[in-house]
C-alpha cells in the first residue's frame, strides 16, 4: 500500500517533531528569564544513574531546530520519498535519529550524552547508506561510521576522565568547576579526546572528508543531518562543556586555528563543485568551522556570534538543500553548468531558495546579514593580532555570497535548458519548506529582538557561562567599520560569482596537481587496516584445533605455574598419608575408576574407544558429586557427558584416523604438557583446600532460600532468583554461541556460493 | 542416523518418556535436584535420540518449530519474566509470587515469575542443543 505512506501514515511522522517543537514552547518564557529547566528522574536509584535533561538556552535552541526542521524535513519526505518501497523503514531511521539527537542536547549526563551521541552516528550510518544498492552509498556510509565511531570513542574516553576529574557527571554541575578542571594535570588529555570526537562529528579539518560524502544520502537527509542538526552535534558539544574546558591557551588556539583552517579551505573548496548539493556541503563545513572558530575565540561577542550563526545558517541551509532536492527530483539533476532558467517552471521553489540564498549572501534585511554582521564585529573587537579571524571570516564570506549565487541564481535565471526530467513545479508538500525556512530568516532579519530573547540571548549566557552578559542584536545602527566590510563583500563576491566558472576550472587544475588527498587517502587506510588484521589473522587462526587447543593449555600451565611458584602458594605443610587414610573403598573405587578411563583415552589407537572412555571419565566425576551430595551438579554433569558422546560421535565420522603418524611425532610434547597441566590443577586445588572455607554466603543461602525464595533446592534458587541476571547471562552466551556454530556449520556447506557476495559486501 | 529396527521402536517411547520426565524435572527443580538447567538437558536428549534414529528430517517435522527459535523465545521469556518485577517496583529480575489457594492450611499452588524464568532457561538449552546438534547432523 504505497499510497498510505505519503498519505495517512506519513502524516504520522510529521506529527511526532510537530509535538515534540509544541510542547518544548513552553520552556521558552521560562528559559529566556534566565533560569534553566532540569528535568529528569531516577532512573537506577540503587546505583544512584538520573535521567535527566538539562534545557538551557543552548539545549533549547537546539531543540525547536530539531523538532522544527525535523516537521519540515518529515513533511517533505512524505511526498520526496512517499513512493519508495522502502519508506517506512526511512521514517523509522529518521525518527532514531531525531530521539538520539534530541536526547544529545537535553542530556544533562555525560553518559547518557554519549549513548545518544552514539544513536546519531548509527542513524546517521543508516540514512547515508539508505540506497543500499549503491557501492558509493555503502562506502559513504560506512566511512562516515568509521570516522565518527572512532571519534566517539576518544570523546568516551574524555568523559569518563571529564567525569572523575570533576567529580560528577552531571553537566549542569561539571560547567561549575571549571576551575578545578583547568588546574588537574588530565586536564590536556581530556581536551584532547572530547576534541578528538567534536571535531570528527562537526567533520572538522582534517576529519573533514566524510562530509562531503554523506551526501549521497537522500537529500531531506543531508539538509536535516549533515546541514542542521547532527554535525552541530559536536558544536553543541563543544559550546556546552566551554564553561568548564574553555578560555584557556590549549582551547584557544586548537580552537582557532582548527576552525579558521577549515572556513577557509571548505569554502574554496565549495566554489570548486559543480554538484549545486556539494556547493552547499562544503558551505556547511565553512559554517562550522566558523562556529569553532568563534566557539575557541571565547569573548563574550565572540559566543554571542557564534549562537546568530548556527541560527541563521540552520534557516538557511536547510532550506537550500531542500530546495535542491526538489530541483533534482523534479529535474532529474543537480549540475549547475546544466541547470539554467528554472524560474518560470518553478517559481515558488525559486522564491523559497532566493529568500535563503539572499540570507546565505548576508545581504540586509535577512536574518543572514546581521549574522555576518555580528561576526566581523566579535573579530574586530579582538586583539589586532587576531585580526585574521575576521579575515578568514571576510574570505569565507564572499565565497558564501558567490556559492549562494552558484546554487539559486545560476540555476533558476537564463534561459532554460534541457534537463534530463522536464521540469515542473514540485508538489505543496516540498516547496513550502524551504518557503517557510526562508520566510523565518526574513522574519528574524527584520524582526531580530524575538529571535534574539527567546533564542540567541538564552544560549549565549549558558555557552559563555554569565548570565549578567547584556545581548543585543540589530539589524542596523551606524555605519561602522562591519558595515563597511559587509558592502566590501558584497563587491568582491559579486566579482567571485561573474568569474566563478574560470576560477572553478582554476582551483580544478590546482587541486588535482595537490599530492595530498584525503578520501584516496582513506582508501589506503582501510586497506592497510584490513592487510594487517589478515595477517595478524594467519599467524593467530591456524585453524587447526590441535594447535589451539596446546596454546590454551600452555598458557594455563605457564600462567597459573608461574603464578604458584611467584606467589609461593605451595608453602604449606600436608599429611598426605592421613588424608589417604580417611578415603573410604567407594572413593577408591572411583578414583580407579576415572583413572582407567583417563588411561584409555590417551592410549587407544580407535576414535571411539577414546570417546567411550572419555565418557567414563566424566561420569567418575559426576559419581564423586554424588558422594559429596551435588545432586543437581552430578545430573547435570552426566547429561552433558551424555551429549558430549553424542555430538563427538556425530563429528567423529569425519575427522581422519587415530594413529596418523604424523600425530604421533608430537605426542610426547604433548604427554608433558598433558602432565604439567594435571600437577598444576591438582596443586592448586590442594593449596586451595588450606584456605578455610569461607560459608558466609552458604549460610545466606540457606537461611534465606525458602522464607525469601519459596524454594528448597538451594542450587535452583540461586539460578534462577538470587543471581537470576547472571543466569540470564549465560543462556544469553549458550544462545548466542548456538547460533555461532549454527552459522559456521551453514557457512562451511554454502561457503562456495557466498564467496563472490562477500566481497561485494565489505 | 542408524538403521536398527529395535534403536527405532525403542526411540518413539523413549524420546517421549524423556520430554515428559524433562517437564517433570523442570517444575520440581525449585525444591528437589531439577530445574531448567537440567531439564533442558534431558528434554534436548530425548530428540537427539530421536534424531540418531530418525535423522534430522524427521526430527525437524517433529519438533515443528525451529530449534534456534525455540532458543530465541526461551530468551525471550526469560527477559519478560525478569523485566517483569519492574512493574511492581522491585529490581529487575526479582521473583514475583503468587499462592492460588489457601497458604494457612498448605493446600495451594505457587505460581511464580521464577518459574518463568526457568522455564525460559529450559527452552534456551533445548532450543541450543537442538540447533547443534541438527546443524552438526546435517553436516556432517
Amino acid at each position: 500500500m504505497p499510497w498510505v505512506y505519503g498519505g495517512p501514515a506519513g502524516w504520522i511522522s510529521v506529527a511526532i517533531p510537530a509535538a515534540i517543537f509544541a510542547y518544548f514552547l513552553q520552556f521558552v518564557a521560562p528559559v529566556a528569564a534566565g533560569t534553566p529547566v532540569i528535568l529528569g528522574f531516577d532512573w537506577v536509584p540503587s546505583m544512584d544513574i538520573r535521567l535527566s535533561a538539562l534545557i538551557d538556552g543552548l539545549s533549547l535552541t537546539f531543540v525547536l531546530l530539531i523538532s522544527g526542521i525535523g516537521t519540515l524535513v518529515t513533511l517533505y519526505s512524505t511526498k520526496y520519498l512517499g513512493n519508495h518501497p522502502e519508506y517506512p523503514r526511512f521514517v523509522l531511521f529518521l525518527m532514531m535519529f531525531m530521539v538520539g539527537m534530541l536526547g544529545l542536547v537535553l542530556a544533562d549526563n555525560l553518559i547518557a550524552l554519549f549513548v545518544f551521541w552514539e544513536i546519531t552516528t548509527i542513524s546517521s550510518y543508516l540514512l547515508i547508506g539508505f540506497t543500499s544498492d549503491e557501492a558509493k552509498s555503502r562506502r559513504s556510509a560506512l566511512q562516515a561510521l568509521l570516522v565518527t565511531g572512532t571519534g566517539g570513542l576518544a570523546l568516551l574516553a574524555g568523559m569518563i576522565l571529564l567525569g572523575n576529574v570533576a567529580g560528577s557527571f552531571e553537566l549542569s554541575e561539571i560547567i561549575q568547576r571549571g576551575d578545578m578542571i583547568r588546574a588537574h594535570p588530565l586536564y590536556v588529555p581530556i581536551v584532547i579526546l572530547v576534541l578528538a570526537g567534536t571535531f570528527t562529528k562537526s567533520a572538522q579539518f582534517p576529519f573533514h572528508f566524510w562530509l562531503p560524502n554523506a551526501m549521497a544520502a537522500p537529500t531531506p537527509v543531508s539538509a536535516y543531518l549533515h546541514s542542521a542538526t547532527m554535525v552541530k552535534a559536536g558544536v553543541y558539544l563543544m559550546a556546552r562543556v566551554n564553561p568548564a574546558l574553555g578560555s584557556t591557551d590549549l582551547w584557544f588556539w586548537v580552537l582557532i586555528i582548527a576552525g579558521g583552517f577549515t572556513t577557509v579551505f571548505a569554502s574554496i573548496l565549495a566554489i570548486r563543485q559543480t554538484d549545486i548539493k556539494q556547493v552547499l556541503a562544503y558551505t556547511t563545513l565553512m559554517a562550522l568551522g566558523a562556529l569553532t572558530l568563534f566557539i575557541g575565540a571565547g569573548t563574550a561577542d565572540a559566543i554571542k556570534a557564534m549562537m546568530l550563526f548556527l541560527v541563521v545558517h540552520s534557516l538557511y541551509k536547510a532550506a537550500l538543500f531542500l530546495m535542491i532536492g526538489i530541483v533534482d527530483h523534479e529535474t532529474g539533476t543537480r549540475e549547475a553548468p546544466i541547470l539554467r532558467g528554472l524560474r518560470r517552471k518553478m517559481p515558488i521553489t525559486f522564491l523559497g531558495g532566493a529568500l535563503a540564498a539572499i540570507s546565505m549572501a548576508g545581504i540586509p534585511p535577512f536574518f543572514g546579514f546581521i549574522g555576518k554582521e555580528f561576526l566581523y564585529k566579535a573579530g574586530l573587537e579582538m586583539d589586532t593580532a587576531m585580526l585574521w579571524i575576521t579575515g578568514t571570516i571576510f574570505t569565507a564570506s564572499v565565497l558564501m555570497f558567490a556559492a549562494a549565487g552558484i546554487a539559486v541564481l545560476r540555476p533558476f535565471t537564463g534561459q532554460l535548458a534541457e534537463t534530463p526530467k522536464a521540469p515542473h513545479e514540485g508538489p505543496w508538500a516540498m516547496w513550502i519548506c524551504p518557503l517557510i525556512l526562508g520566510t523565518l530568516s526574513l522574519g528574524f532579519g527584520l524582526f531580530p529582538d524575538y529571535a534574539e530573547a527567546w533564542l540567541i540571548a538564552p544560549g549565549t549566557w549558558a555557552v559563555y557561562g554569565d548570565y549578567s552578559y547584556e545581548v543585543d542584536i540589530y539589524l542596523f545602527r551606524e555605519v561602522n567599520a562591519a558595515f563597511i566590510l559587509s558592502l566590501v563583500t558584497f563587491a568582491v563576491g559579486t566579482v567571485v560569482y561573474l568569474i566563478h566558472q574560470p576560477l572553478r576550472d582554476w582551483l580544478g587544475r590546482v587541486f588535482a596537481a595537490n599530492p595530498i588527498k584525503f578520501d584516496p587517502g582513506w582508501d589506503r587506510v582501510l586497506d592497510g587496516l584490513k592487510a594487517l588484521a589478515a595477517w595478524q589473522t594467519n599467524i593467530l587462526q591456524s585453524g587447526v584445533l590441535q594447535r589451539y587447543i596446546f596454546v590454551i593449555f600452555a598458557t594455563f600451565a605457564v600462567g597459573v605455574g608461574w603464578t604458584i611458584w611467584a606467589q609461593d602458594a605451595l608453602n604449606f605443610q600436608m599429611d598426605w598419608a592421613a588424608e589417604f587414610d580417611d578415603l573410604l573403598f567407594k572413593h577408591w573405587a572411583v578414583l580407579i575408576f576415572l583413572t582407567a578411563g583417563a588411561i584409555l583415552t590417551a592410549f587407544t589407537q580407535s576414535r571411539m574407544t577414546a570417546i567411550a572412555a572419555l565418557g567414563v571419565v566424566g561420569i567418575g566425576v559426576a559419581l564423586i558429586f554424588i558422594m559429596f551430595s551435588a545432586p543437581d551438579v552430578a545430573i547435570t554433569q552426566l547429561l552433558v557427558e551424555t551429549l558430549v558422546v553424542v555430538l563427538v560421535a556425530v563429528a567423529m565420522l569425519k575427522l581422519p584416523h587415530l594413529g596418523l603418524v604424523a600425530q604421533r611425532k608430537r605426542r610426547p610434547v604433548h604427554a608433558v604438557l598433558a602432565v604439567a597441566v594435571g600437577t598444576i590443577t591438582t596443586l592448586v586445588l590442594v593449596a586451595v583446600l588450606q584456605a578455610p572455607l569461607d560459608r558466609r554466603l552458604t549460610d545466606y543461602f540457606e537461611v534465606a532460600s525458602w522464607p525469601e525464595a519459596f524454594g528448597k533446592n538451594i542450587v535452583n534458587v540461586i539460578l534462577v532468583d538470587f543471581r537470576a541476571l547472571d543466569t540470564f547471562g549465560e543462556i544469553a552466551v549458550v544462545v548466542i554461541a548456538a547460533l555461532a556454530a549454527y552459522a559456521l556449520l551453514r557457512g562451511t556447506r554454502y561457503g562456495a556460493s557466498d564467496d563472490t557476495n562477500r566481497e561485494d559486501r565489505t | 542416523m542408524m538403521n536398527s529396527i529395535i534403536l527405532n521402536a525403542a526411540t518413539r517411547l523413549l524420546a517421549a518418556l524423556l520430554l515428559l520426565f524433562s517437564v517433570y524435572m523442570l517444575l520440581r527443580g525449585h525444591n528437589l535436584p531439577g530445574g531448567g538447567f537440567i531439564g533442558g538437558l534431558i528434554g534436548a536428549t530425548g530428540f537427539v535420540l530421536y534424531a540418531i534414529a530418525q535423522g534430522s528430517e524427521a526430527t525437524r517435522r517433529a519438533l515443528y518449530y525451529e530449534p534456534q527459535n525455540i532458543a530465541m523465545i526461551g530468551l525471550g521469556i526469560a527477559l519478560a519474566s525478569g523485566v517483569y518485577a519492574v512493574f511492581f517496583g522491585d529490581a529487575f529480575f526479582t521473583g514475583q509470587w503468587w499462592f492460588i489457594g489457601d497458604r494457612d492450611t498448605g493446600d495451594y499452588v505457587p505460581i511464580s515469575s521464577v518459574l518463568f524464568f526457568d522455564i525460559g532457561v529450559y527452552l534456551v538449552v533445548f532450543g541450543s542443543i537442538l540447533t547443534l546438534v541438527l546443524a552438526l547432523e546435517e553436516e556432517v
